[in-house]
């Protein structure tokens, strides 16, 4: 019993480690979409946050300073993504292709040139990455069954951004369903052509909600390299960008089935990692590579079938013209 | 997705002249992108102009160099050519890679099933079979697209894990040549090999020196053609670019965007499961992981450049074949340039070229704009 519960437990806390990355780009691009402007370009933005937020922490000590750097250098991916996609009404998929590729070729070459350490950064000492969070009370609520082992592994010595990462879910759903420029994003992303006529700009709207994405993503590839790990190595976002677009079709672009879908989608992973060489009983041991790609086979699934309709926000992926 | 896709494609027909909206353009963004590129390399401490130039001379300097650009740009054509037809259908397949890798097996494993058998039936075969593999793993995505509206750029980029998991699978536990550490197949018997270019044209009594160009950019070429042929000249070609037009005019004129939709994907991955063909059967005569290197996309951004026309698709690969040598061959002379710059520069090509092509387009269309008007206003000003 004693057991199982810890076993449950660990599952859990792995899988609330892995979903944050996750929940922050989908979150994400839940701005973006719900705006009307799709970010196939999640991939490459986590990647250049996670770049410059560990070569700037290496190199000043300061994991903020890289946050911050990151957060920069993100939102200005997603300005060139909005200046193709808002200004020059340019394909959004193209663009954010683009921008992958361009930032998958760029982080090693400066990290390279930078560290001369193979496409990657030097190893992030302790301090120099974003710190856990340590609660209060440990101790005293041991004894408690349960409680004691929930609040010890669940809840405290958390990483700092995963709290924050709490906040961006809540004030997403607030901002979105009780704010007017939540309302605004949503009418922008469904009927561009009313806004407009309200007297609102469709080019100011999308552009601040590429910019939240921009800031998310950075927030993201942060916590890969300076919180979940310590340093950047290449392709470190391995997909996260792509699933994290697949949990919010799964989600139907709404806060709370996308942070489901992303739970959902890191909880395979934690389970993937979990189940590398144990025999299963009947299977027998699975190779190793059939099992890591259970979360790619899983979102295949989960879009052909068990969606039911995801009827995505009506402008999404489609430029504004407005008529002369 | 798909119907967003479909509204404004690729190189429509504009205001101003043809050579304007088929060369200016993309020459003037690729010149944007290169100086981009440039800073890039001036960041990381060389300097852009003996890089660049260093690039040119080694991809393009002397016959060896022009056989690997020829060569890069055998894969090159294929996997553009598998964009384009799925762009025409107003699909995206970035699905590429997956398909390319699955195509390769097919190719090898064609080639370690006959051995003894003379070259050309075996590359028949592997012809045969490595579309058949290509297409079977485009199909699925197709399929979920067509039947069940599943995003299909998701599909295909989740496709390409999926077979980059298979493959490992594969090489490491079940193609892997016994009493080997590396996960390669063995090779195959020398007479399976598709014939290298030199020594094709040696037949003939034309010498060029060794390079990994084979024959297979002669079936790039002839691809090419039927690609042309199929999609302005038969019914099939004009119901799958109708529904990439219009998916609801498509329904009106009795073209059922399904069917279509499945059958570009078919193609799509046929067409880049030939790269396999090139890579296992002509270059590397083993099946190996990570053969394919980015071919899937890349083959994104030349049929972007190219406009989704065969002729520019052999144009846009030729200048990616040039940047993959040039760029592989720069990284042995600047420590600093790796391999990765390469990526850079495609992004940034694919940046102007395909997301950014509307840039300079209303200066363009404002210097060149067919003096319709201005035709008339002058007959009326006469009489």
């Amino acid at each position: 019993m004693e057991d199982a519960l810890m076993v449950a437990l660990l599952l859990l806390d792995a899988t609330i480690r892995l979903a944050t990355p996750l929940v922050l780009a989908a979150f994400a691009a839940l701005y973006g979409e719900r705006a009307g402007v799709v970010d196939i370009g999640l991939e490459g933005k986590m990647l250049a946050g996670a770049f410059f937020s560990a070569a700037v922490a290496y190199s000043t000590g300061n994991p903020w300073l890289g946050l911050l750097v990151a957060i920069g250098a993100s939102v200005v991916l997603s300005l060139i993504h909005g200046f193709a996609c808002i200004t020059h009404h340019g394909n959004q998929v193209v663009s954010g292709m683009a921008i992958n590729i361009l930032v998958a070729g760029l982080a090693p070459t400066l990290a390279y040139a930078w560290f001369q350490q193979g496409g990657q950064t030097p190893l992030l000492p302790g301090s120099a990455r974003l710190p856990q969070i340590h609660l209060p009370g440990v101790e005293a609520l041991a004894p408690i069954p349960v409680l004691g082992p929930v609040y010890r592994e669940l809840i405290d010595d958390t990483n700092v951004l995963i709290w924050l990462t709490v906040l961006v879910v809540i004030a997403t759903h607030w901002v979105l369903r009780r704010t007017r420029f939540g309302l605004r994003l949503r009418a922008v992303g469904e009927n561009p052509a009313a806004v407009d006529t309200a007297g609102i700009s469709v080019t100011r709207l999308r552009y601040q909600a590429v910019i939240i994405t921009g800031v998310l993503t950075g927030m993201a590839g942060a916590y890969l390299s300076t919180a979940h790990g310590a340093g950047f190595v290449r392709d470190m976002t391995a997909g996260k960008g792509y699933l994290a677009l697949a949990a919010l079709i799964f989600g139907k672009w709404r806060p709370w089935p996308t942070l489901f879908a992303c739970l959902l989608f890191a909880f395979t992973d934690a389970v993937q990692v979990r189940l590398q060489g144990v025999p299963l009983p009947v299977v027998g041991v699975i190779p190793v590579q059939f099992i890591q790609m259970l979360p790619y086979v899983l979102t295949v699934l989960l879009l052909a079938g068990f969606v039911g309709k995801a009827i995505a926000p009506k402008a999404s992926g489609i430029p504004y013209v407005k008529e002369r | 997705m798909a119907e967003g896709m479909a509204g404004k494609g690729f190189g429509m027909p504009g205001e101003v002249p043809g050579w304007v909206n088929y060369a200016l353009l993309p020459l003037l963004n690729l010149f944007v992108a290169l100086v981009l590129s440039g800073l890039v390399i001036l960041v990381i401490g060389e300097n852009p102009l003996d890089v660049l130039s260093l690039m040119v001379t080694e991809a393009v300097g002397y016959p060896e160099a022009i056989g690997y650009t020829l060569y890069y740009a055998t894969s090159y054509i294929f996997t553009g050519l598998a964009v384009a037809i799925a762009f025409h259908c107003g699909l995206f397949n970035i699905g590429g890679e997956g398909q390319a890798y699955l195509g390769g097996l097919g190719a090898g494993l064609v080639g370690l099933a006959m051995t003894g058998w003379p070259w050309p039936v075996v590359a028949l075969a592997a012809v045969a079979v490595s579309a058949l593999f290509g297409a079977a793993w485009a199909w699925i995505p197709g399929w979920l697209q067509a039947k069940r509206g599943s995003h299909i750029v998701i599909t295909t980029i989740m496709f390409n894990f999926i077979a980059a998991s298979v493959m490992t699978y594969l090489l490491v536990d079940v193609l892997i040549k016994p009493g080997q550490q590396s996960p390669e197949t063995r090779e195959f018997d020398p007479s399976t090999w598709l014939p290298s270019m030199d020594h094709a044209l040696g037949w003939v009594g034309i010498s060029i020196p060794a390079s990994p160009l084979n024959i297979s950019f002669l079936w790039a070429l002839v691809c090419c053609a039927l690609f042309q042929l199929f999609l302005w000249r038969t019914r099939w070609g004009y119901e799958i670019r109708t529904v990439g037009q219009n998916e609801r005019a498509a329904v009106y004129a009795g073209i059922s965007p399904s069917k279509n939709i499945i059958l570009a994907m078919l193609i799509s991955g046929a067409l880049a499961g030939f790269v396999g063909v090139n890579e296992i059967l002509g270059v590397q005569h083993r099946i190996l992981l990570n053969f394919t290197g980015g071919v899937g996309f890349v083959g994104i951004a030349v049929a972007l450049m190219g406009r989704n026309h065969p002729v520019g698709i052999i144009l846009a690969a030729l200048l990616f074949g040039m940047l993959a040598q040039g760029g592989g061959q720069v990284s042995f002379e600047y420590p600093t340039v790796n391999r990765e710059m390469v990526m850079v520069i495609q992004g940034l090509v694919i940046l102007f070229a395909g997301a950014l092509e509307n840039l300079f387009k209303p200066q363009m269309e404002a210097l060149f704009r067919r003096p319709k008007g201005d035709a008339a206003a002058r007959g009326e000003g006469r009489a």
